[in-house]
């Protein structure tokens, strides 16, 4: 009878030995698959190839399994983990392509995630609402607080106690196409941040958000009362309507968002803490990309169209048409879900 | 690139940040968290490419504008001087947003700071990473780093920085940058939103065999190829870790480890040491020792080190 010894030497290879030389070929085969995946050069793999990934990649899995309980060699064992980690995020990785993402995103996750947060919507429109009111009778009892709740910028000659034309200027008037395109990126840019804000801020349990939307509106409301007490309400409203409606809106979606992830913190139910907080931060992000195409669009509105547009009956037409297009996108496009 | 050689022991990495993550197939791998330090190296590396792409994105707009000038053009028309000027303000706003969504969306999910230091985002449950995630957590980054240090910089410029905002920034950016070190997953608040983290990607190479019995000169060649043969009771007295660290010695195969290391096991079992065979020696040892284990393995005993 041979000692184990002599078996071995006279096999001139251990057993796990030979069952990695066996399959060492499959191996190295997804390995240069998924190094050229890593530098996304995926086109430049044949089609036999993608066809051979998943049934590699089992076979790795496999592979893997048998080596932990069966061979001793941890170069070995230290390779086949890194490589199937490697497989794992290469088949469970991002696979959409942009494309695909948009077409998903647009065909209907975005509506359902604005649906998704309908409460949270309703919490931010009266923050709003109440924000706006809020700057509408502070400044009626006390002028003095116009300065406060205005920017700078916007206090230029828009100051209480200017007169009627001096307002009236304001809304119409600068007709030249001159500087709209900029002022158009200004706006997208600096509305961007401020829902990027609102929604980030939501992290801690949504009151930041909340005072972030009160902020944001007060000072609209200030300057309501200030073309109110010159008889421009209408008119002033309308000015607003053409860009603000969408650019309001949009906030509103980033506040809710934002409140959405509080709300998911301060009240998880059955989920834990860290799964109600990722699941609602990704619903959130949903809406937030939706933010970010609607500020586009709200810049373009506001740089070309607010100037550009000198009726105000075409305001209101315009300014009531398109968010009444974003709410009937929001929430009575269901496409069936793929 | 880790080498195949300094993976002896994979136990020997921080005990603390290894997890588990179940594929979808129900195999166990085991994964390592990215360590803070690995997490800030990364940052600074990504925050010095930004700083430099957006350096080298404002010289081309002022050559751009420069140019018109020395071509004596009467001045530079204001429609491309609106539209270099939306450039810029749509290049600031992409350079704030679009650089960590952009790699962090590729197939590889990491900046190229992540990339440089081998590091990647994945998903914390094991799923696939999907878009909303890498949005959700790149959000947040807004307000955890570039609100706080644009506030400062920006109010610091017009000096009208109080003293008790300064430190109220500080707070904030140091409240949110020792957030990871706070918890045992390394997360940073948008890692918390959307449910990722960030593990380590090794890239390892199939090293080849351990014990190949080829001989390394004619003169050992020369030598009968049994000539080393070890009893039951001799392979008895190491286990698996003792192994493993003869496969390092083996893989790195320096001369000097070789002859101490063949001079312990003979000490050990009670052989004259092989002087000039050594490798020959150990490749024996090694792979019926190997041998030995993994047959012990098969009917499910195992042996950790020499002392159990």
């Amino acid at each position: 009878m041979q000692s184990p010894g002599e078996q071995a030497v006279a096999a001139a290879a251990l057993r796990s030995d030979r069952f990695r030389l066996e399959r060492e070929g499959d191996w190295q085969r997804l390995d240069a698959m998924v190094t050229a995946m890593e530098k996304g050069k995926l086109r430049k793999l044949s089609d036999d190839d993608v066809l051979a990934l998943p049934v590699l990649y089992r076979n790795l899995l496999s592979s893997l399994s048998i080596a932990r309980e069966s061979s001793l060699d941890a170069g070995l064992i230290a390779y086949l983990e890194s490589l199937t980690l490697r497989a794992y995020f290469m088949v469970y990785g991002t696979r959409t392509s942009l494309g695909g993402w948009c077409r998903s995103f647009f065909g209907g996750g975005l509506s359902r995630a604005v649906r998704a947060i309908w409460p949270d919507l309703l919490v931010a429109l009266a923050a709003m609402v109440a924000g706006a009111v809020l700057g509408f009778f502070l400044v009626d009892a006390d002028t003095d607080w116009y300065f406060r709740l205005v920017p700078a910028q916007f206090s230029d000659v828009r100051v209480p106690g200017a007169s009627r034309e001096a307002l009236l200027s304001t809304l119409f008037g600068e007709a030249d196409g001159d500087g709209l395109g900029v002022f158009a990126a200004y706006l997208f840019s600096n509305n961007a941040q401020v829902a990027i804000m609102a929604f980030a801020l939501g992290f801690a349990f949504g009151v930041p958000s909340i005072l972030l939307l009160v902020y944001n509106m007060v000072g609209l409301g200030a300057m309501v009362w200030l073309f109110a007490s010159r008889g421009l309400a209408v008119e002033f409203i309308g000015w607003l309507s053409i860009h603000g409606t969408t650019e309001l809106l949009a906030i509103l979606l980033a506040g809710a968002a934002g409140l959405h992830i509080g709300r998911a913190l301060g009240f998880p139910g059955q989920r834990s803490h860290m799964v109600a907080l990722s699941q609602a931060g990704r619903t959130a992000a949903q809406v937030m990309a939706g933010v970010v195409v609607m500020l586009i669009c709200a810049g373009l509105l506001e740089g070309f169209g607010r100037q550009l547009i000198q009726s105000t009956a075409i305001r209101y037409a315009i300014g009531y048409g398109i968010p009444a297009l974003w709410l009937a996108y929001f929430f009575a496009f269901r496409p069936r879900r793929s | 690139m880790v080498r195949a050689a300094d993976l002896g022991r994979t136990r020997g990495r921080d005990a603390r940040l290894q997890r588990t993550l179940i594929t979808p197939e129900g195999v166990a791998l085991d994964v390592q968290v990215a360590s803070a330090s690995a997490r800030a190296g990364a940052l600074l590396i990504d925050l010095a490419a930004l700083f430099g792409m957006y350096i080298a994105f404002i010289l081309a707009l002022v050559l751009t504008v420069w140019m018109f000038e020395r071509a004596n053009l009467p001045s530079v028309p204001d429609s491309i001087g609106g539209f270099l000027v939306v450039l810029f303000i749509i290049g600031t706003f992409l350079a704030r947003n679009a650089y960590f969504l952009y790699f962090e969306l590729g197939q590889r999910a990491a900046t190229w700071g992540k990339r440089a230091l081998g590091i990647r985002v994945a998903v914390r449950d094991g799923g696939r990473l999907t878009a909303e995630a890498v949005i959700a957590r790149n959000l947040l980054r807004d307000i955890e780093l570039f609100l706080p240090v644009m506030f400062m910089t920006s109010s610091g410029i017009q000096g009208s920085l109080s003293e008790f905002a300064a430190w109220a920034g500080l707070f904030w950016v140091g409240s949110f940058a020792l957030f990871p070190l706070l918890n045992k997953d390394r997360l940073r608040c948008g890692d918390l939103i959307a449910g990722t983290w960030v593990v380590q990607a090794p890239k390892a190479q199939l090293a080849g065999l351990v014990a190949t019995g080829v001989p390394e000169n004619d003169l050992i060649a020369a030598l009968p190829s049994d000539r080393y043969r070890f009893t039951e009771a001799e392979l008895a007295v190491y286990g698996e870790y003792e192994l493993q660290t003869l496969e390092q010695v083996l893989r790195t195969a320096k001369a000097e480890s070789m002859q101490a290391v063949a001079a312990t096991i003979c000490s050990k079992i009670g052989w004259t040491p092989p002087i000039g065979d050594e490798r020959a020696f150990l490749e024996a040892y090694y792979t019926q020792l190997r041998a030995r284990l993994e047959r012990g393995m098969r009917f499910g005993r195992r042996r950790a080190d020499k002392n159990s």
